[in-house]
Parts: structure tokens; C-alpha cells; sequence
């Protein structure tokens, strides 16, 4: 068994759970304002992060809506999550932040405004700064912010040590990219002098390019990948393709266990949660 | 030599980045006149750095250095470019702390003139900033109040919007309030217009109006002291508010909490309500003390 894809697969089964949790419970109207679930995504943050970890590196990460994978992924606490999501003090956010705004001081996670893409040049900002390995995560309509473009342009003008990951659904609400835009972000990367790609979100494509990626410079991956549900659950996008099915069939028995256990310990902790007064 | 406003800019830019306690960042800053001659000559490995000429993207990228405790002093040269560059400032670095209480501290320089900028450049702008929570905005005029705005800002944890105009940078004064026990008005000037005070209390004068003249630095938190409230009930028409900036916006703000304050009447005088062009004959000037009396007298005659 490849050992990344099931480490991976277990970070991604954790979200994928969470996110259909919070569906589930919307449904019974205990989330009383909007939410942005990252399902469909999650293997964008579950490969990252577990790459990260086998190499060592941490990283102050700059997320926006959506950002649900990018918090579990990294390690930040679950039942804070879940309490934000309540509109509790003792959530991640003091109950401020609801599903967009979410960050947590322990694992360097910083919230975002509600601005789409600010997190980007903010991001560049910090990161030049501390010097410190960086990672901001947009979505492909968030990305056509005009301030995201100056920043990627700054941020390879002074060489900072940034990952710039455009988690590309190809939609905006509803609209198409191709609605929207004729060129892509890899090759507005490309143009600034800064290394980039686009990619799909197979682990294992993911980690050959993040392998030998030491924040020594700029980069930026934009992953195609398929979004499950819209704003609030709503809608969903439709199973033609789910990169989670996939991965936890190629797994196997071990893969049902894991997927399993991620089931019934969410599904606890928010029956817990949801029993405190 | 008495120190200038344009000095003490300068020399707190100095001591700011000489003293590793953050830096300075712009656009076109070591260009010829290094703004208005407030910037010593320093390049980027000394601490002042060029942005590139994206205002958006600056303004954000100044956040996240503030977020990341960088301290720093962000030049706007034309304040009126803070349409752009606020985007993150007002939205992010002033709800940072309250939201996550991530403190978010930038000190922004946000310089106003006028005279042939034409409709976007010109004027002050603090307007813009003062209606957000989170955000300090103050507007030194003088030597010493400028020392002390960036007193206030290192021993804070907030952003600051600091309202500057470049006419006041030969400035060597401090300016002083004028208590009349019983005066007929008592205004209360923001950011240039307070340079025309000394010649509004002579024209005063030869009209016989009787002015007390309270200056106002803080424009937000805004404090309607004491001593202001007795000044202004004793005026026997009320108050006036003269601003720099549009007054549907922080001078209305002002004559409002005075108003509530104390009763009494408080009028506004500020940028006229139109489009500035670049020719004199079309421009939009803040109010001179010439204007100012002939509003005063207007008020008083009920003409």
C-alpha cells in the first residue's frame, strides 16, 4: 500500500465526513448563516498538508471561503471548527467568522475578510515579512481579483518563499470560466517569471510537484478540481467525477476502515457539540 | 532654526527604519523630492521599499506586513489614491483584532493637496476611513502633534490613518485654541483649514465677530471634551465645523456629536459639493479664511 495516498486519504476522509455533516445539519437549520463546504476539494489540502508533513516544513497558510479542508488538514481542532460553525465564543473565531472567516492562531491559519482573494496579496505581504514559507489558496474566480495579479507580480519580483494554490473548480457560483476569462493562471504565473502549473488534484501529481518544492521562491499550482456542493448546499455540482470515491475504491479494505472511523467520529463530535447548551 | 513638519517626518522615517523598528514602504518614494523632502535618503536594504505601481495590491501588501508585526509606514502620496488602497486597510488590518484578535498596526501616510490635481487627487479623503470601525484617524498639522500621532501609533496596536496635507510641512508652529468667554462662534477646524485660523481671527475681528477657535487633531475616536462644550454653549450662534474633505462625511460627523453634545447649532464648511478640474477657475479648494467669514456672516445675519 502507498503509504502518502493513505495518509492522505485519511486526511481527506476526515473532511469529506465533516463537510457532509455540516450539510446534515444544516438541514436541521443549527447553522444559522452561510456556509461554504470545501467537499469535492479536499484533496487539494489533504495532499499539501501531508507533504508538508513528511517533509517537515510548516507554513503559515492564508485561506478563504471554502477553507474548511485547508483548517482539518493542517491540524487545527475540529470541535473549534465546529463551534464557529454554531456561532459559538468558543469557536475558532469567538463565533465572528462563521464558515468563511475561520483561522486558528496554533497552526499559523490567518482568517479572511470576505473580500474574494485579498488573502493573496495579504499573504505576499506577511510572507515578506517573516521570510517564512507561505501558502495562499484561491478559488479560479478569486484569482481574477485585480489585486491577486499585483501581488503574484510583487511576490515573484522580490523572490518570496509563497505557494500560491489556485484550487480551480471552473466555476464561479454558476458561471463557467470559459464565461469569464480566455487565459489561465499558470500562464499569468509564467508571465510574472514565477514557476507554475496546471495540474489536477491526483495525489500523486500533487506530490511530485510539491516533492522537491522548498519555498526557496515563488510557485503556483492551479489544481482542476470538482466542487460538491454550492454556497449554503443549495445545489450540488453532480458525481460525474469524485476524486474521494475514487481514492477510497483504490484502496480497498483499509480504505472502508478509515472512511468508516472518519464517519463515526464526526458524526460524534458534532452529536456532542450539538448537546451543549 | 525651528523644526518643520517636513523634518519631523523625516526624522521620525530616520530613527523608524535606522532603529529596526520597521519599515517604510510606498510608491515612487526615492524618487526626486523623496515626498515633499519627508523621506530621508534610504533605499530598500536601509528599510524603504518600492512597491510596484499597483495601489490595490499595495495597500493589501502593507496589511499583511502589518499583520506579520512589520511596524510599517505606508505612504500614500496623493490621498486621494486611498480609493484604492483602503480596500484592505479598512477592511482587514482595522477588523483583524476584533475578529481574530490578530493585531493588524500600520501607520498610514495619507497626503492630501491641492490646487490643478484635478477631479481624484486632490483634497483630503479622511472621510473615507472615519466611517469604519477600527481604525484611528488623526490629522497632524504642527511639529509636535506630528510626534505625538506616531507616539500614539507605537504604543498602540491599531491601524492609524494619518490625514496630512503637504501645505503644512513648512509649517514650524504649534497652534494654539482661542478660549472667548463669549463668543458669537466657536469653530473648530480640520487638517489645512486650521492654517487659516490666525487670519480668520483678524478678519473677525475688523467685523466684530467674536471667534473661539478649538483645533481639531483626533478625528477618530472623537471626544467632545469639557472645555469645548463650555466654549461652545457660550457662543451665543454655535459652532462651525471647517474640513478639507466633502462635509457630507467626517466634518457633518463632528458638527453632529457637537451638537448632540451641547444643543447648540454647528454648521459645516468644507470642499464644495462638485468635481474639482485642474484649471483655477474650475478647481475645488478648501475653505479660505475669506470664505469662512463670509459663511460666519451669513450665519450671524442671517443673510
Amino acid at each position: 500500500m502507498n503509504k502518502f495516498k493513505l495518509e492522505t486519504f485519511k486526511k481527506a476522509s476526515l473532511c469529506r465526513h465533516f463537510e457532509n455533516q455540516v450539510y446534515k445539519v444544516s438541514q436541521n437549520k443549527h447553522i444559522k448563516f452561510p456556509f461554504y463546504l470545501s467537499a469535492g476539494q479536499e484533496y487539494i489540502a489533504a495532499s499539501i498538508y501531508t507533504i508538508l508533513e513528511e517533509k517537515g516544513i510548516d507554513t503559515n497558510v492564508f485561506i478563504q471561503h471554502r477553507g474548511h479542508s485547508h483548517y482539518l488538514c493542517k491540524g487545527a481542532d475540529p470541535i473549534q471548527l465546529i463551534d464557529e460553525l454554531l456561532g459559538r465564543k468558543t469557536g475558532c473565531a469567538g463565533g465572528m467568522g462563521g464558515s468563511a472567516s475561520i483561522h486558528s492562531h496554533e497552526k499559523n491559519i490567518f482568517g479572511h475578510d470576505g473580500l474574494m482573494g485579498s488573502q493573496v496579496p495579504i499573504a505576499v505581504g506577511h510572507a515578506y515579512e517573516t521570510r517564512k514559507p507561505t501558502i495562499v489558496v484561491m478559488g479560479d474566480a478569486s484569482a481574477e481579483e485585480d489585486y491577486v495579479l499585483g501581488a503574484l507580480g510583487w511576490a515573484s519580483t522580490k523572490n518570496l518563499p509563497i505557494l500560491f494554490i489556485v484550487e480551480d473548480n471552473n466555476l464561479s457560483i454558476l458561471t463557467e470560466k470559459k464565461m469569464r476569462r480566455n487565459w489561465e493562471m499558470d500562464k499569468i504565473a509564467l508571465g510574472f517569471n514565477m514557476k507554475a502549473s496546471n495540474i489536477s488534484d491526483d495525489p500523486l501529481v500533487i506530490e511530485a510537484f510539491l516533492k522537491d518544492y522548498n519555498f526557496e521562491y515563488p510557485m503556483l499550482l492551479n489544481i482542476n478540481t470538482h466542487r460538491k456542493y454550492w454556497h449554503s448546499g443549495a445545489g450540488q455540482d453532480g458525481n460525474e467525477f469524485d476524486r474521494y470515491e475514487k481514492e477510497l475504491k483504490s484502496l480497498g479494505d483499509e480504505g472502508k476502515k478509515i472512511d468508516e472511523y472518519n464517519k463515526l467520529f464526526i458524526e460524534k463530535l458534532w452529536q456532542q457539540q450539538l448537546e451543549i447548551q | 532654526m525651528a523644526t518643520t513638519v517636513r523634518d519631523t517626518i523625516k526624522e521620525i522615517t530616520r530613527k523608524h527604519l535606522s532603529e529596526g523598528k520597521g519599515k517604510c514602504y510606498g510608491q515612487c518614494l526615492t524618487a526626486v523630492g523623496w515626498v515633499g523632502g519627508t523621506l530621508p535618503e534610504m533605499y530598500e536594504e536601509e528599510g524603504m521599499v518600492e512597491f510596484s505601481m499597483s495601489d490595490v495590491s499595495n495597500g493589501s501588501i502593507a496589511t499583511g506586513i502589518a499583520l506579520a508585526g512589520g511596524r510599517p509606514i505606508y505612504v500614500v502620496r496623493y490621498q486621494g489614491f486611498q480609493w484604492y488602497n483602503l480596500v484592505s486597510i479598512v477592511n482587514y488590518a482595522a477588523k483583524s483584532k476584533e475578529i481574530w484578535n490578530r493585531p493588524c498596526p500600520i501607520f498610514v501616510r495619507s497626503i492630501a493637496m491641492e490646487g490643478g490635481v484635478g477631479p481624484v487627487a486632490g483634497s483630503s479623503h479622511h472621510s473615507l476611513a472615519h466611517r469604519m470601525p477600527g481604525i484611528k484617524v488623526i490629522s497632524p498639522m504642527t511639529p509636535g502633534e506630528y510626534e505625538y500621532a506616531y507616539e500614539c501609533f507605537m504604543s498602540d496596536d491599531e491601524p492609524y490613518y494619518v490625514s496630512e496635507h503637504r501645505k503644512s510641512y513648512d509649517n514650524t508652529e504649534e497652534l494654539e485654541n482661542i478660549i472667548h468667554p463669549n463668543s458669537d462662534f466657536t469653530v473648530f477646524p480640520i487638517s489645512i483649514t486650521r492654517l487659516e485660523m490666525k487670519k480668520l481671527v483678524e478678519l473677525a475681528e475688523k467685523e466684530n465677530i467674536k471667534l473661539s477657535i478649538i483645533h481639531q487633531l483626533w478625528i477618530k475616536p472623537f471626544k467632545v471634551e469639557d472645555s469645548w462644550k463650555i466654549t461652545l454653549d457660550n457662543s451665543k450662534f454655535g459652532g462651525l465645523v471647517t474640513d478639507d474633505d466633502y462635509v457630507e462625511g467626517t466634518a457633518s460627523s463632528i458638527a453632529n456629536e457637537l451638537s448632540l453634545a451641547t444643543g447648540k447649532r454647528v454648521w459645516t464648511l468644507g470642499l464644495e459639493s462638485r468635481t474639482a478640474g485642474f484649471h483655477p477657475t474650475v478647481d475645488n479648494l478648501p475653505p479660505s479664511a475669506e470664505q469662512i467669514i463670509k459663511k460666519l456672516k451669513q450665519i450671524k445675519y442671517g443673510i
